[in-house]
């Protein structure tokens, strides 16, 4: 237990140590929010959409916390090569234990990142239907975070270089976020495009926000994102728990 | 306190480590001399539990590292080729995550990180982040750190790369003092030789997966009517360069030496 706890506390200190990259992290949301939440909002609401700002705060929300989740992850690459993961592989300590600290580490970070954004959406306007959704919310993006992070170190367990990195982020990460709804409302997706979106997890995650923060356009039962967040969470944690088990040095 | 018998590794059609046999006493301080790719890191990474061996047997202080490897682990220290500390954690942090991880209890590991700490002349700077250390005093860290759990065995893989010789031999006299003060077994390696004829009671030579040599200092250069260890290892292993193509290791390396300004 000790293990798990000591690791998780790294990945915050870590965390809160490199204020630079929490500022330069919370950029690219904040670019999204504001240049399409307010760029794009008079064409949403033309087209009878509604408020495109309430729409699209839950989805960056859910972005921040997918890309500080994954990254998380793959950091395990960068300590891997020239880092601290073999000081953690020959202590006596078993693997899962190392594996549960890691991931769990690195989705608290990644809730951290999304509340820092659900703070900024609402000083720019964000309203949700209550202020006890927030907790609910919460509870999602704690799912998307341990759901995320887990893939990102069941990838970063295999990766050996950062060309490896790039591959990652353009063909997994920008597509999961492209492709989740949250810049664009699902229940109007159609043909192949709903099918892909429908198999993307953080489309669960996201439009479980929606449903809870009360804003429009969600396109599932809530019970349904949580349930399918709750399962493939599940199989990712154990698939990470068997790839973190496979790796050598 | 390490017995190896017959050791072989290999890597598909490409054998590492042939048929390798020795034996280090308990409280010995003994160097593991090769050229580039001759099996040394392999060597050090079957007897640390981090490879299984393809055959032969290997026992560190009674116990097989393959069986019992918690109790194994627990028992040795090691310090890395490459640094294993966390940058951005400070010096008492990277201590304290050590100890955890090694089951040291709470108030011992307080007094002993002190006590590692000032002997290793880190204490002062305990509170600062490790990304600032010199070379030098990230590997004293290192070697600090090794010690904590109080372990038996310390495997050095080439502690003393990329260090100014002042840095070097302040670093050896600190092994030295701490193996005869706590009769900890070392086991090195390292490309430096008077630094092997200096610290080591015995050496043991390997070359292209096979010991070549092994005894004292003194005896390997009788052996091979030399004057320096230098020229015994030029003797024993011959002068052709090994050229070992860059693994992504190495690339990684390099990369993070662009990346932090050549810091490392």
């Amino acid at each position: 237990m000790s293990a798990i706890y000591i690791l998780w506390l790294r990945e915050l200190k870590r965390y809160t140590r490199s204020r630079a990259q929490i500022v330069a992290s919370l950029g690219q949301p904040l670019l999204y929010l504001l240049v399409l939440g307010f760029g794009l909002g008079p064409v949403f609401k033309r087209a009878g959409n509604g408020n495109y700002f309430q729409f699209i705060a839950p989805g960056v929300i859910g972005m921040s916390v997918l890309f500080s989740s994954i990254f998380s992850g793959l950091g395990l690459l960068w300590d891997r090569q020239f880092g601290f993961l073999k000081e953690t592989l020959v202590a006596p300590v078993p693997r899962l234990q190392i594996m549960i600290g890691r991931t769990l580490g690195g989705a608290t970070v990644a809730c951290i990142q999304g509340l820092l954004v659900m703070v900024i959406c609402l000083i720019a306007g964000f309203r949700p239907a209550h202020l006890s959704a927030i907790p609910l919310a919460l509870g999602f993006m704690v799912m998307i975070a341990l759901l995320f992070a887990a893939l990102g170190m069941a990838i970063g367990s295999g990766l050996q270089d950062m060309q490896g990195f790039q591959l990652i982020m353009n063909f997994l990460v920008l597509p999961i976020y492209f492709l989740s709804g949250a810049m664009f409302p699902l229940s109007d997706a159609k043909n192949v495009l709903k099918y892909i979106t429908r198999a993307d997890p953080l489309s669960y995650g996201i439009d479980g926000m929606r449903n809870v923060l009360g804003a429009s356009n969600a396109a599932f039962d809530p019970r349904l994102d949580f349930i399918v967040l709750a399962v493939v969470g599940v199989i990712l944690l154990v698939f990470d728990a068997w790839r973190f088990s496979k790796i050598e040095i | 306190m390490i017995k190896v018998q017959n050791l072989v590794k290999t890597f598909g059609s490409f054998t590492a480590v042939n048929d390798v046999s020795f034996d280090v006493e308990a409280g010995e301080i003994f160097a593991f001399l090769g050229p580039n790719g001759a099996g040394k890191t392999t060597t050090i990474k079957m007897l640390t539990t981090l490879l299984r061996p393809t055959s032969g047997a290997i026992t560190l202080d009674g116990l097989n590292p393959q069986t019992h490897q918690n109790a194994v682990r627990q028992s040795f220290g090691i310090v890395f080729q490459d640094p294993s500390l966390d940058g951005e954690l400070t010096a008492m942090e990277n201590m304290e995550i050590h100890g955890v991880l090694y089951h040291v209890p709470h108030k011992v590991r307080r007094q002993r990180t002190e006590e590692l700490l000032k002997l290793f002349e880190l204490w002062e700077r305990r509170k600062d982040q490790v990304k600032k250390f010199s070379g030098g005093m990230k590997r004293r860290l290192e070697i600090a750190r090794g010690f904590l759990h109080t372990p038996k065995i310390l495997f050095l893989d080439e502690p003393t790369l990329g260090l100014d010789p002042q840095s070097r031999n302040q670093l050896w006299n600190h092994v030295k003092k701490v193996n005869e003060a706590e009769n900890v077994t070392v086991f090195l390696t390292t490309h430096y030789m008077d630094e092997a004829d200096r610290v080591a009671h015995r050496i043991g030579v390997i070359d292209h997966g096979k010991l070549v040599a092994q005894g004292t200092p003194k005896q390997i250069k009788e052996q091979t009517k030399t004057e320096s260890l230098e020229e015994a290892f030029l003797a024993l292993t011959g002068s052709t360069i090994r050229d070992e193509s860059a693994g992504s290791a190495d690339q990684m390396r390099q990369f993070a030496k662009m990346w932090t300004g050549g810091r490392r």
